[in-house]
């Protein structure tokens, strides 16, 4: 064997090393877009605590804790029903997980549909963007703008439950795709955690 | 999937049980969020208790539900190494921002 065969051996070797961390690729890219957008929110969230506590005449236009509390009951029961579809998936109930994603793509619904309800109700109230009747235009932006990312993704994830839910339920994905879309729905429902009691129960009037 | 790859499976994460556990753990958390929101204590006392009790609603959903407890123990701490460098290098920056922008316009004027 001579040396550049030796070489290309050893570089051969060095490339067929385990995946990193010993987990599959797919989920540690789901990983890595997890860490970075915990930054994107957590810039939005940090940029608004600055606002809120540099701006004296700041809002505080929610009277009511309900619906916000329904929201975040929906979305965390969400999260179980996702749980349980991943396990019916590892137990090979095909059925079943397709049941329970389909399950956790209406919550998803339901949620965004009571978020726009909300939206369209402080719109009503004269809520824009830069202006509103109770204080300083940037709450406006700074509610819409993080409630609005945090729908966006929502409204990602349920078109993306529905799509790996049919192709895992026609066989062309299995369990370790739905662990996959399970690890962006509960960090969809992680981040809300942030949301509630920073953007809605600070800013309530008492 | 067969059953035997499910049960390892239930054996590595802990069952259905557990994540009813930590469900009805998150709930009682969030209502907990709800209960400060109506206590009659000063805004920078009420956001410290609440994002206190964001940050363990965070980390039983990390660990149990995104299932981080049951990975390597060398991709948990990149994760929180990770994580937390990031968030407190960007607290720094906007912080500095902050002081930045209250001597300067627009705000301030």
């Amino acid at each position: 064997m001579s040396q550049a065969d030796l070489t290309m051996e050893g570089h051969s070797a060095g490339l067929t090393v385990g995946p990193a961390f010993s987990i599959p690729t797919k989920k540690l890219a789901m990983w890595l877009f997890i860490i970075a957008d915990t930054m994107t929110f957590a810039a939005c969230l940090v940029a608004y605590g600055f606002l809120r506590n540099g701006t004296p005449n700041w809002p505080r236009p929610f009277h009511s804790i309900t619906n916000v509390a329904l929201m975040t009951f929906i979305l965390l029961t969400s999260s179980l029903t996702m749980l349980i579809g991943l396990r019916s998936a590892r137990a090979g109930d095909k059925a079943g997980a397709f049941r329970w994603i389909m399950i956790t793509a209406a919550l998803g619904i339901v949620f965004a549909l009571l978020h726009i309800r909300e939206w369209l109700a402080l719109i009503d109230e004269g809520m824009l963007m830069f202006k509103n009747p109770w204080g300083t235009g940037l709450f406006g932006a700074s509610f819409f703008s993080i409630t609005g990312l945090h729908l966006t993704h929502v409204t990602s994830g349920v078109i993306a439950l529905i799509a790996v839910g049919i192709r895992y339920k026609g066989g062309r994905y299995n369990a370790d795709d739905i662990e996959v879309l399970g690890l962006y729905w509960h960090f969809v429902d992680l981040v809300w955690m942030f949301v509630v009691p920073l953007v809605y129960l600070l800013n309530l009037s008492h | 999937m067969t059953t035997t790859t499910a049960d390892a499976h239930d054996k590595k994460t802990g069952g259905i049980g557990k994540d009813l556990i930590v469900y009805v753990c998150l709930l009682a958390l969030a209502g907990l969020q709800f209960v400060i929101a109506y206590q009659n204590i000063d805004a920078s006392q009420m956001f410290t208790r609440m994002l206190a009790v964001a940050c363990v609603e965070a980390g039983l959903a990390e660990l149990f539900f995104m299932h981080l407890w049951s990975e390597k123990r060398a991709f948990l701490l990149f994760v929180v190494i990770f994580t937390v460098s990031v968030l407190l290098g960007m607290q720094y920056g906007w912080t500095d921002s902050f002081r930045m922008l209250v001597g300067a316009a627009p705000f301030s004027k």
